[in-house]
């Protein structure tokens, strides 16, 4: 990041700790990233990785009898937000962060309009008018390419197909322009054919307002089309981070190469005739965490791996790994 | 006959087989939380004091001693005494031992009977849309005005006020297990075992049974306090256990002419009766929960 | 719809009253110091000698028609009866549903969002601590301690509205206080269970996630969403209102509808608790009726199914 484009979002270090019966473990172990204006961003992993607490970690919507963020900054623009009281927090909410789940089925309230739930967020912060607020409703419902939008803006959610309320999700998100906008596995529970629109979608929008997008997901076939870069996270922890091509063309971590090697097309572009499959399991949170997490499932893995963890270091320019063999292993087995 | 593989039990199915293992692991997950601790202990409080009345009462419950009417509290008299000069103290009591006895009886009863009726209606389509009928029918006349009229126009006497209790209560067990017979009836096991020619009687026994009996051991707590609340009602309206034999409901309701100088002849039994109601609902609630699968899962 | 069959078991049921007394019911009705020939004149009269399906059709016949009988005790038709105390009881009522959803609900939504903190117990103690209670425990309570030591309303009595409006609702307090606590303890149980239910929901991240304060998330969002059980609760206490009328009445002297139960029972009128059972019943089917119209106002997917 240069001075002249200041990271708008940046964590340092950050540290969640989920609480489980008496003992406390941590999901998200000591990540450091940064996010630049306009800048798009995907982070990739298997469920459980600890991709999406840290988007809940960054939006401060953590449960707090179940996790906290425990060290660390999370800075925006400047400011560290990791700690602040909630009523502070609140104004960045949905004005200057904006997040979208995973669940579009069940994420709009059922017994309220469609227009009554995207108006709320620009009343809430910008003190709009109600007939003004439902006015911008209607604007940000075209935006996301909603057909008809003032008469579904009277609509309820039950009314409305899957794809269309992660439209209406999305117009909510985006209707006081943040600044950033995490999306948390956007299209996971959608229809194949919905999902590309979804994205795209996304992308557009993202260009036009200028956002900075954060875009989470355990699909990387996902991110080939849409971020400049990449960051992979591996049991709370990030393992490689690099621009879009780099990470295909040289992926230098053994579970980015273990994830390219299952992805389909890549494999029959490669003229395999079998995916290969990454062998083991994810390890569970409240496993011990001693040396690099990811040596059980690591074909290529030494006992100095096992004894103690991995740093992140260079292997390109912007394309840092954490592995002690990064610089021996080339790119793929 | 084997039973479902393992895969296809529930968690209450595959404990249901050692009943005195389940009723351990229930009673020291009963300990471990406050409200069922704190009702659970009162409610043995008050039923020792029931059950050991003749012997912590120094005084005859029955004995007229018109010398000493409507005496406050006081050592000699720990309750004080009544208009005729009975001893309140003794009265309370063995009155504890009636309306006990009244709510245990009645949570029996309703548990058996609406036990029977809603496997038939769990099982008989066609009885069952009659017999739902004629439950919304009972549930639909308020609880308390059917035992009064019930106690009313039957006539007195322990064995009716308990019938008059029962009856309304008993629709609402029938709807719990006929629900919990119609969702096992969906289980795949249940249609597994179906297949297999297993007879209906050990789908019951096997299957049905036990996965009723949670649900019906937290509805049968909160029927006893409720038998129990109602009888003071009852009792209070003179539609109630007759007055020869002292219970909470008949002793306020003798109170009621002196409230005025004597108030300790309603206020106490009345303090009996909401602690022995609200130590069975705290328990029922306790087990409820403890029962429900969602809680059970976040131990 | 399925209140006719319900209604149609209701009235079998209290007509059925009288019938399964182990006593000849024409001796029943006609009190302890009947002559043989007084039954008997009785039972000629009330037609009780006929086959019970004829009996129970006529007797079907004359409620449809507004006749519920007479009164044994007074020989006035039981309908006329129950009418002239209609205003004392109805008062009560609504002034204990106001009262009890004002208090309990604010109760719930607090204990929810304050769930398994001390607060949280301690309100929900004192939930179940007033549906434990007998209602007429609490009266004397509170005319012990209200009325009678520190005097500020008064002991018992109804005084109707065009008294003044300080007689009417001072006059109502208590009773309402006494009917009510029972209702609105499951009132507040209900609204914090649901409220629960609701707030775990992935909506309500949304409105989280929206910026919107703590207030406006747990009563715009949460609220709203889960009203249809609380509703339903209103409606379907009602009963334990019915049932504590009654009661109440009795404690506090009011003329109304309750009082008139309790006489009757003493006096074994059997046809004025018959009416006065088929009335109650009556409403509280009825207030169901209203309750489930309410669901169709409030959840936008029964009115707009698909």
């Amino acid at each position: 990041m240069t001075d002249a484009n200041p990271p708008v979002l940046a964590l340092e270090a950050l540290e969640t700790r989920v609480r489980i019966g008496r003992a406390s473990f941590p999901a998200v172990d000591g990540v450091s990233l940064e996010l630049g204006q306009g800048e798009s961003l995907a982070i990739v992993g298997e469920s459980g990785c600890g991709k999406s607490m840290l988007a809940l970690s960054v939006m401060g919507l953590l449960d707090p009898q179940v996790a906290r963020i425990v060290s660390g900054r999370i800075l925006f623009d400047g400011t560290d937000i990791a700690h602040l009281p909630q009523h502070r927090l609140r104004t960045l909410r949905g004005r200057d962060i904006s997040m979208i789940f995973q669940e579009p089925m069940s994420s709009l309230n059922p017994v309220l309009t469609i227009g009554r739930q995207v108006a709320e967020v620009v009343r809430q912060h910008e003190g709009l008018s109600p007939r003004a607020a439902r006015e911008r409703a209607v604007e940000m419902l075209s935006l996301v390419q909603i057909p008809d939008p003032r008469s579904r803006a009277a609509a309820y959610p039950h009314q409305l197909s899957g794809g269309m309320r992660q439209r209406v999700l999305i117009a909510i998100a985006l209707a006081c322009s943040p600044r950033v906008l995490l999306a948390d596995e956007p299209t996971t529970a959608l229809d194949v054919t919905v999902q590309a629109q979804i994205l795209e979608l996304i992308m557009s929008l993202q260009q036009r307002l200028g956002m900075a997008l954060v875009l989470i997901t355990h699909d990387l076939g996902v991110v080939a089309e849409t971020v400049s870069r990449v960051v992979v996270m591996y049991a709370g922890r990030k393992v490689e981070e690099a621009s879009t091509t780099d990470l295909f063309a040289r992926p230098a971590h053994p579970y980015t190469q273990g994830l390219l090697g299952s992805l389909p097309s890549r494999a029959r572009s490669e003229g395999l005739r079998r995916l290969r499959a990454i062998r083991g399991v994810v390890p569970p949170l409240t496993a011990p965490r001693q040396g690099c997490l990811f040596a059980s499932r690591c074909p290529h893995a030494v006992d100095g791996c096992r004894e103690e963890a991995p740093a992140l270091g260079r292997v390109g320019p912007g394309h840092t790994v954490a592995c002690w063999r990064a610089g021996e292993l080339g790119d793929g087995p | 006959m084997r039973n479902p593989p393992r895969a296809f039990r529930t968690e209450t199915q595959a404990s249901a087989g050692k009943p005195a293992g389940v009723v351990a692991a229930t009673l020291s997950r009963l300990w471990r939380n406050p409200t069922a601790c704190f009702g659970g202990t009162l409610l043995a409080l008050l039923a020792a004091s029931a059950v050991l009345a003749p012997l912590l009462a120094q005084h005859d419950p029955l004995a007229l001693v018109p010398a000493e009417r409507l005496r406050a509290p006081s050592h000699e008299h720990l309750f004080g005494t009544d208009m005729l000069g009975r001893d309140l103290y003794a009265r309370v009591l063995h009155g504890g031992r009636l309306s006990l006895t009244v709510g245990i009886l009645t949570a029996v009863i309703c548990s058996l009977v609406g036990l029977a009726i809603g496997l038939v209606a769990g099982f008989s389509r066609l009885a069952d849309a009659l017999i739902m009928r004629v439950m919304d029918g009972i549930m639909a006349i308020p609880g308390i005005l059917l035992a009064i009229a019930l106690a009313t126009i039957v006539g007195g006497g322990v064995s009716t006020i308990v019938l008059a209790i029962a009856v309304p209560e008993v629709p609402v067990v029938v709807r719990v297990v006929r629900g919990v017979v119609l969702t096992l009836r969906e289980q795949t096991y249940v249609e597994a075992a179906r297949s297999l020619g297993t007879r209906p009687g050990r789908i019951l026994l096997r299957h049905i049974l036990p996965n009723s009996l949670a649900p019906l051991i937290v509805q049968a707590t909160y029927i006893c306090g409720l038998a129990i609340l109602i009888e003071a009602y009852l009792s209070f309206l003179g539609a109630g256990i007759p007055p020869e034999f002292p219970s909470w409901g008949n002793i306020m309701a003798e109170g009621r002419g002196f409230v005025l100088i004597a108030e300790w002849i309603i206020l106490i039994p009345g303090a009996f009766v909401a602690a022995t109601v609200l130590s069975l609902n705290l328990l029922g609630d306790a087990l409820r929960d403890m029962l429900d699968p969602r809680t059970r899962r976040a131990l | 719809m399925a209140t006719i069959p319900v209604m149609g078991v209701v009235a079998i049921i209290v007509f059925g009253l009288i019938h399964i007394s182990p006593t000849d019911p024409a001796a029943v009705i006609a009190g302890d110091y009947a002559t043989p020939a007084h039954v008997e004149e009785i039972r000629q009269q009330l037609q009780l000698d006929r086959p019970i399906h004829e009996q129970f059709l006529t007797w079907v016949g004359h409620v449809l028609s507004g006749d519920l009988g007479d009164s044994i005790f007074s020989e006035r038709p039981v309908l006329q009866l129950i009418l002239a105390r209609l205003e004392p009881t109805v008062s009560l009522a609504l002034m204990t549903i106001l009262v009890a959803v004002v208090i309990a609900v604010p109760i719930g939504v607090v204990a929810a969002w304050q769930a398994r903190t001390v607060l949280d117990r301690a309100l929900m103690l004192l939930a179940t601590l007033g549906i434990s209670v007998p209602a007429f425990w609490i009266g004397y309570l509170l005319i012990f301690s209200v009325a009678l030591d520190l005097g500020w309303l008064p002991v018992q009595g109804y005084a109707s509205l065009s008294e003044g409006l300080w007689p009417f609702l001072s006059h109502l307090i208590l009773p309402s206080i006494t009917l009510g606590t029972a209702y609105a303890a499951l009132i507040a149980r209900i609204t914090r269970a649901s409220m629960l239910e609701v707030m775990g929901q992935d909506y309500i991240r949304t409105a989280r996630a929206k910026g919107l304060p703590m207030r406006k998330v747990l009563i715009g969002h949460a609220l709203r969403a889960a009203a249809i059980p609380i509703v339903t609760v209103i409606g379907l206490g009602f009963a334990l209102l019915i049932g504590g009328v009654v009661i109440t009445e009795s404690v506090f002297a009011i003329p109304g509808i309750g009082r008139l139960t309790v006489d009757s029972i003493q006096r074994k009128d059997i046809p004025v608790i018959q009416g006065v059972l088929l009335v109650f019943s009556a409403v509280y089917v009825v207030v169901n009726l209203l309750v489930d119209l309410l669901y169709t106002l409030l959840d936008p997917r029964i009115r707009y199914a698909g």
